[in-house]
């Protein structure tokens, strides 16, 4: 019964395959892997959107949006058709056609990572060979849609955006990558399924995930750091700073294309969050031995949620860096200690198992981590800051 | 002649016939990496996933924006006021036609050309990696130890700059 609900929808699916003709079998087969990425993840980007604008609110003493259904829920219905109704002001001196396929590329780029994604046991559109290799092929098409959005508009603004957003993306990229390697190391292999499955098991009640070693636990700090950089979020979300750039390389949009930026944001950040729970967080698999029996795509989008209210928190809580800051963590911090989880993943990998190896590799994270740490705060004088009119 | 690879071919060819004819530069470079794209889909659909991904991930990904950003600091990217095509053009196109036709000919006419290819390899790309760590993992290490080294420089450069500019 456990086997029949967990895999309902691949049974379903091929339920489904069964009653078409042969010679359009592997078209609909297609179809049916697609169609439900791109309804479903819109969807919860339209839920996301609500819980954000409520726990900011929250976050912020306000209640945030209330008026729409019951609580505020459907909120996003709302927000939906003002968009679409909206005016589609192109300016003038705008290059037309770069400024119509920005958001296109954008959104088409965040939506084809999805593809390699496991959500469920058995679950995934495309098990490639090279599933990591291409999450992260597609995931770089997005800094030239973010350069054509801001360039295309022929307004300062928008570029500086733009540019800052490139800067940052590519400067993050690094640390992002490096982090996952040491996944890669680990598994043996770049197909996101295998990652998973090599995952599975459990010691006890305690499973095997990757995020459970000191390399693995650095690592997974590293990923999500770089993350929250790539998908352009609070603290790294200089390139869209509202007080200081008028919303960044989406400043000239408005209605649905704007609406498609904002799409694509989130969009990126739960791809990445789910490519972040598939390399260090055992993907579909239930973080307790005796959980099992609850469905496996529960589990994924249980902790896919897990990753958005942490985003919303560090979004209502963190001001944002400044661009030198931004780029010295990047270059000074992030990368030399992606580079040393590197050689530490390797040294777990070639020691003897038991207490030996997990001391020598945790000193091999901490010691650099402290020593960096210290080092950059070496020379600054850190002090209480104080106001001359707000006290 | 498969319907993938007219479609791939076509969009290949045309990007990379405005990247040469279109005047704006930025214009040129989006073209070039539609180009780009399709040389990735050409390696995608022969097979070779590695390469493809790795194509899209350095020519889009890097070469683009870093073309892009040579642009952007040389130069403005408004186009010239009057491009004129260079006074020879007539001589200089049959030249060009005459070369490719020769090379043509040659290509064709030469023995090579009606070998009959093996069945391509079914390569996965763990067969890579091993081949990477293992007949050729001298060359591998040289080169990231080159690229490793040519990142910390660069950090190392940007860095000394900061301090002198305090």
């Amino acid at each position: 019964m456990t086997e029949t609900i967990d895999q309902i929808f691949v049974i379903l699916k091929h339920w489904l395959v069964g009653h078409v003709p042969t010679a359009v079998e592997p078209i609909v087969s297609e179809l049916l892997s697609v169609v439900p990425i791109i309804l479903l993840f819109p969807l919860l980007f339209a839920l996301i959107t609500v819980m954000e604008r409520k726990g900011l609110g929250r976050i912020q003493n306000r209640y945030g949006p209330n008026r729409v259904g019951p609580c505020g829920i459907l909120q996003p219905i709302a927000d939906g058709i003002k968009t679409l109704t909206k005016e589609n002001i192109v300016p003038h001196s705008a290059d037309k056609v770069v400024h119509l396929l920005a958001p296109l590329l954008l959104v088409m780029a965040t939506f084809l990572g999805y593809a390699v994604l496991p959500v469920g046991r058995n679950m995934v559109a495309a098990n490639m060979d090279a599933g990591v290799l291409f999450f992260f092929a597609v995931g770089s098409m997005t800094e030239l849609s973010v350069f054509m959005a801001g360039w295309s508009s022929r307004n300062k603004y928008s570029l500086l955006g733009a540019m800052r957003a490139i800067a940052q993306m590519i400067s993050y990229e690094v640390p992002l990558i490096l982090s996952s390697v040491t996944v890669i190391m680990a598994a043996g292999t770049l197909s996101t399924v295998s990652i998973v499955e090599q995952q599975s098991g459990y010691t006890g009640i305690f499973p095997h995930w990757f995020v459970f070693t000191p390399w693995g636990f650095a690592g997974f700090v590293l990923f999500m750091i770089a993350a929250t950089a790539e998908s352009n979020r609070s603290p790294f979300d200089l390139p869209e700073g509202e007080s200081e750039l008028i919303a960044g390389y989406y400043t000239e949009y408005s209605g649905f294309k704007f609406a498609l930026f904002f799409l694509a944001e989130y969009l990126g950040m739960m791809s990445i969050s789910g490519m972040a729970i598939t390399l260090f967080l055992g993907g579909w698999a239930a973080p307790l031995s005796f959980l099992t029996w609850i469905p496996s795509y529960l589990w994924f989008f249980g902790k896919l949620f897990f990753f958005i209210a942490g985003f919303i928190w560090i979004r209502g809580t963190l001001p944002r860096l400044r661009m030198d800051q931004l780029m010295n963590f990047a270059w000074k911090f992030m990368l030399p200690m992606a580079l040393i989880n590197l050689v530490t993943a390797g040294v777990w990998r070639f020691m003897p198992t038991g207490i030996l190896r997990w001391l020598v590799c945790s000193a091999m994270v901490v010691a650099p981590y402290v020593l960096l740490g210290r080092g950059f705060m070496l020379g600054k004088r850190l002090e209480k800051r104080t106001y001359r009119f707000a006290d | 002649m498969t319907l993938p690879f007219t479609i791939i071919a076509a969009l290949t060819i045309a990007g990379a016939v405005a990247a040469m004819s279109l005047r704006n530069l930025v214009h040129c470079v989006l073209a070039l990496t539609l180009a780009f794209a399709g040389l990735a889909g050409m390696y995608l659909l022969l097979g070779a996933q590695f390469v493809g991904f790795a194509q899209i991930l350095v020519y889009i990904g890097a070469i683009a924006i870093l073309t892009v950003f040579a642009i952007l600091l040389t130069r403005g990217t408004e186009p010239d006021a009057f491009l004129d095509l260079p006074s020879a053009w007539v001589s200089n196109s049959v030249i060009v036609a005459a070369v490719f036709g020769v090379l043509v000919w040659a290509v064709h006419s030469s023995p090579l050309s009606r070998r009959t290819l093996p069945p391509p390899p079914q390569i996965t790309v763990r067969q890579i990696g091993f081949a990477l760590m293992d007949r050729f993992v001298l060359p591998l290490e040289v080169i990231g130890l080159l690229l490793t080294a040519a990142l910390i420089g660069a950090v190392i450069l940007a860095m000394h700059e900061k301090q002198a500019a305090k």
